[in-house]
C-alpha cells in the first residue's frame, strides 16, 4: 500500500467520523427545536365517521369560537373548498384548528406560516398557531384531492 | 407454392441472459419515453402554460398525465432497470446462468402487470397518481395490474438468491463477490421494504375497488404505502450505486478504493432503509410523535451511506484522473474521460446528488419539513435524485450496455454527451426553480394550477420561477429526443461488430480488496444483519401499525376526476 492510499484511507475514516458527528448534531436540534417550537406539528385528536360528520358533532356546524383569550376553529376541509371559507382573528392570539374531511385528504395550509397539515377522512387533526402580523393569509390544500383540486383556496383574515 | 424455411439463428443461444437484461431494459425505457415525454407539460404546468386541452380526447386531464408521469418514470422504469442490472452483473462476475425459465417469468410478469394497469390509466379510470391514496379510487385493473408489477420483483429475487446460493455450494468459505453482495442485499432490503405495498394492495385496495369490502382505512393505507414508498426510492437509486461502485472507476481510468466499505454502505441501507416511512407522514394526525422522531433518526442515520458513497466515488474518479496524467488539486478533474458518456452521466448525476441530498435532509427533519412539505420543494428534490443521478446513471449505462448486450456499437456519441449535459442543465434549472417556488411561496406541488385562474392569481408571486420552469421543460425535451435518437438507432441497427463493443462488463479492479478484512467477513453474515434489519423495522413499525389495524375506520372510495 503507498502513501496515496494510506492518505485516502486516513481522509475516509475522517469523512465517516463527520457525517456521524453531523447527523448527531442535526438529530439533536430537531429534538430540541420539536420541544421548544413544535406546536404547528399535528396531533391527531379523535376520530370520527365520515358518514356523518357533516351532520353530527363537533364538525356539524364549522366556526370559529373565542375561548377566553384564545381561537378555536372547527374547519371542514372538502371538495374543493373549507368551511368557514373565511375566518378572522386577531393577531397575537393562539388559535388551535381541528380539522377533518368528509370525503377524501387534504391538507389544512396556511401560506406564510408553519401550519402545514394533512386532513385525512375519519380522523381529526389539531394544530395550533398564533398570527403575529395582521393580515391576510391563504389556506390552500396541497394534496391532491380531484379534479378542482387547484382551486381549494380560502381565506383567513387577521386583525 | 414452395415454402421457404429460413431457420433463424437465435445470437442469444450462448447467452440468454443477455436477452433478458436487453429486453427489460429496453422495456424500462420505453416506459421512461412515454412518461418522460409526458415530463414537460407538467413544467409549462408550473410556469402558468396549459397544454392539456390541446391533448383532448387522448389525455383529458393534468392529473391523468400526471399519473402517467409518475407511474411509468419512477415506478416502472427504475424497477426494469434494476431486475436487469441486478440479476445481469452478478451473473457475470459468479460466471453463471441465472435461472432463465424464471428470469422469463419476471419479465412476462413486469410486462403482464404494466399493461393491465396501463389501460385504466390510458383511459382516465385511474387518475390517483402515482401514490393512490384512497379514498381516491381507481379501476381494479390499475391495483391488479401494479400488484403484478411489483410481485415480478419477488420472483427476480428469488433468481439472484437461487444463484448467489449455488455459488456458495460451490465456493464454501468464501466470500461473495462485490456486486453480487451488493445484489444479495438490495434484493433482502426490498423484499423487506415490498410487503407494505403488497398487503395494502392485496389485502385492502383490490378488493375494495371491486366493491367487495365497502371502505378502507386511509391513514393506514397511507402508512403501508409509505412503509414501501420510502424504501422504493434506494430500490430505485442503489442499482445506479452498484453501477457506479462496480463499473465506473474501470471506466474512467482507476480503481475503486475500497471493497469492504462499499460493502458497508450497502448493508446499512439493508438496515436503515426501511423503518424511515413516516418522514413522508410528519403532517399526518393519528400517529404519535415519538414514533415520527424515532423515524427522524433512523432517516439522519441513512443518510450516511450516501455520505460515504459520496467520498468513495470523488475519490475514486481522482485515482482515475491521476492515473491518466492529472496532476495538483484540481488537474485531475479535467484529465477525467469526459467524453467517454457513461463517465459523463455519473459525474453529473453525482454532481446533482449532493444539493439533492441535502434538501432529503431537509425533507427527514421532523421541524424543516413542515415548511416544505407537499410543495413544489418536493418534486423538485427528487428530480435531483431519480431524475438526474438514476436516470442519467442508467442512460449512461444503456451507452455501453445496449452495444455489450447486442453487439451493436454506439452510434452518434456527439449526441450522446449532448443529450446528457442538456438533461443535466435542464433538471437543475427545473430543480432551482420548484424548490424555490416551494419555500419561497408555499407552491403545492402536482397542482393543475394553469388551469386555475384563481391558483394563478393566489401564486402571482412565483411568476419569475415559473419562467424559469418553461425553459427547463425545452430543453428537458431537446435532451430526451436526443437520447432516444441515440438509443433506439444505436438498438435497432442491423450491424453488430463485437470488435467495437465491451466484450465483459467493465468490472473495476479495488485498491483495497476484501482478502483478509474483518469487515469483510462481518458484512458477509448476511441473515444475522437481514434479522437486525427485521428487528429495526418491528420496532419503529410494529406498535403503530398494530394500533392501526385494530382501530380501522372504514371510508368509501370516491372517484373525482
Amino acid at each position: 500500500m503507498d502513501k496515496y492510499e494510506q492518505a485516502l484511507e486516513k481522509y475516509e475514516k475522517l469523512w465517516i467520523y463527520f457525517s456521524l458527528g453531523m447527523i448527531t448534531v442535526f438529530i439533536a436540534l430537531i429534538a430540541y427545536l420539536m420541544v421548544a417550537h413544535g406546536r404547528t406539528n399535528p396531533v391527531g385528536a379523535g376520530r370520527v365517521d365520515v358518514a356523518t360528520v357533516r351532520t353530527v358533532g363537533e364538525f356539524a356546524n364549522p366556526r370559529v369560537e373565542r375561548i377566553g383569550e384564545e381561537y378555536v376553529a372547527w374547519v371542514l376541509a372538502f371538495v374543493y373548498s373549507y368551511a368557514p371559507a373565511e375566518m378572522r382573528f386577531t393577531a397575537g392570539r393562539r388559535v388551535t384548528f381541528r380539522i377533518t374531511s368528509p370525503d377524501v385528504i387534504h391538507s389544512f395550509t396556511i401560506l406564510g406560516t408553519n401550519v402545514n397539515v394533512k386532513v385525512i377522512p375519519g380522523q381529526i387533526t389539531e394544530v395550533s398557531h398564533v398570527f403575529d402580523k395582521p393580515g391576510e393569509y391563504l389556506v390552500i390544500c396541497n394534496e391532491y384531492c380531484g379534479i378542482g383540486h387547484a382551486n381549494m383556496i380560502s381565506r383567513i383574515i387577521v386583525e | 407454392m414452395a415454402v421457404k424455411t429460413v431457420s433463424k439463428v437465435d445470437l442469444y443461444a450462448d447467452a440468454p441472459e443477455k436477452k433478458y437484461t436487453l429486453y427489460m431494459v429496453m422495456l424500462g425505457f420505453i416506459a421512461l419515453l412515454v412518461g418522460g415525454l409526458l415530463g414537460p407539460l407538467q413544467a409549462f404546468n408550473y410556469g402558468g402554460l396549459d397544454i392539456y386541452p390541446l391533448l383532448q380526447p387522448l389525455i383529458q386531464n393534468y392529473y391523468q398525465g400526471l399519473t402517467l408521469h409518475g407511474v411509468l418514470s419512477a415506478i416502472i422504469f427504475p424497477q426494469l432497470i434494476a431486475q436487469a442490472v441486478m440479476i445481469y452483473l452478478p451473473a457475470r462476475e459468479l460466471g453463471l446462468r441465472p435461472n432463465m425459465t424464471l428470469a422469463w417469468v419476471s419479465f412476462w410478469m413486469a410486462l403482464g402487470g404494466l399493461l393491465i394497469a396501463a389501460v385504466p390509466m390510458l383511459l382516465n379510470a385511474a387518475t390517483v397518481l402515482y401514490t393512490f391514496y384512497a379514498p381516491l379510487q381507481a379501476n381494479w385493473a390499475f391495483y391488479v395490474g401494479l400488484a403484478i408489477f411489483i410481485l415480478s420483483t419477488w420472483v427476480s429475487a428469488f433468481v439472484l438468491f437461487e444463484m448467489w446460493t449455488r455459488w456458495k455450494k460451490a465456493n464454501p468459505g468464501k466470500i461473495t463477490p462485490l456486486s453480487t453482495y451488493m445484489a444479495v442485499t438490495f434484493w433482502l432490503m426490498w423484499l423487506l421494504a415490498s410487503l407494505g405495498l403488497v398487503v395494502a394492495v392485496a389485502v385492502f385496495l383490490i378488493p375494495w375497488s371491486l366493491g367487495l369490502i365497502a371502505g378502507v382505512d386511509p391513514l393506514l393505507t397511507r402508512t403501508l404505502f409509505w412503509f414501501t414508498a420510502h424504501p422504493i426510492v434506494y430500490f430505485w437509486l442503489l442499482p445506479a450505486y452498484v453501477l457506479a461502485y462496480v463499473t465506473l472507476p474501470r471506466l474512467a481510468g482507476g480503481k475503486l478504493i475500497s471493497d469492504p466499505i462499499a460493502r458497508l454502505v450497502f448493508l446499512m441501507f439493508l438496515l436503515f432503509s426501511v423503518p424511515v416511512g413516516f418522514h413522508h407522514q410528519f403532517a399526518d394526525p393519528g400517529i404519535d410523535p415519538f414514533w415520527k422522531m424515532l423515524h427522524t433518526v433512523l432517516t439522519m442515520f441513512v443518510a450516511i451511506p450516501s455520505l460515504i458513497t459520496a467520498f468513495t466515488i470523488a475519490a475514486s474518479l481522482e485515482v482515475a484522473g491521476r492515473a491518466n496524467g492529472g496532476k495538483g488539486w484540481f488537474g485531475w478533474i479535467k484529465a477525467l474521460p469526459w467524453n467517454n458518456p457513461t463517465v459523463l452521466a455519473f459525474i453529473l448525476g453525482f454532481l446533482a446528488f449532493i444539493p439533492g441530498g441535502a434538501g432529503g435532509i431537509v425533507n427527514g427533519s421532523f421541524n424543516l419539513n413542515q415548511t416544505i412539505h407537499n410543495t413544489t420543494w418536493v418534486p423538485g428534490h427528487f428530480h435531483l435524485q431519480v431524475g438526474t443521478l438514476v436516470t442519467m446513471g442508467f442512460m449512461g449505462t444503456a451507452f455501453w450496455l445496449i452495444p455489450h448486450l447486442t453487439g451493436k456499437p454506439l452510434v452518434a456519441r456527439g449526441l450522446a454527451l449532448a443529450s446528457l449535459w442538456l438533461w443535466f442543465i435542464g433538471m437543475l434549472v427545473k430543480s432551482f426553480a420548484l424548490h424555490s417556488m416551494g419555500l419561497f411561496h408555499g407552491i403545492p406541488r402536482r397542482t393543475h394550477i394553469a388551469g386555475s385562474p384563481m391558483a394563478m392569481e393566489a401564486y402571482r408571486e412565483s411568476a419569475a420561477w415559473m419562467v424559469l420552469n418553461i425553459v427547463a421543460g425545452v430543453i428537458l425535451l431537446v435532451a430526451l429526443l436526443m437520447f432516444f435518437y441515440v438509443l433506439f438507432k444505436t438498438a435497432l441497427q442491423s450491424h453488430r461488430d463485437h470488435s467495437r463493443v465491451m466484450d465483459e462488463v467493465p468490472f473495476t479492479q479495488v485498491m483495497s480488496g476484501h482478502e483478509g478484512s474483518g469487515l469483510a467477513l462481518l458484512c458477509e453474515r448476511v441473515w444475522f444483519w437481514f434479522a437486525i434489519a427485521v428487528v429495526l423495522v418491528i420496532m419503529a413499525y410494529g406498535i403503530p401499525l398494530f394500533q392501526m389495524f385494530t382501530n380501522i375506520n372504514p371510508v368509501p372510495g370516491m372517484r373525482l376526476w
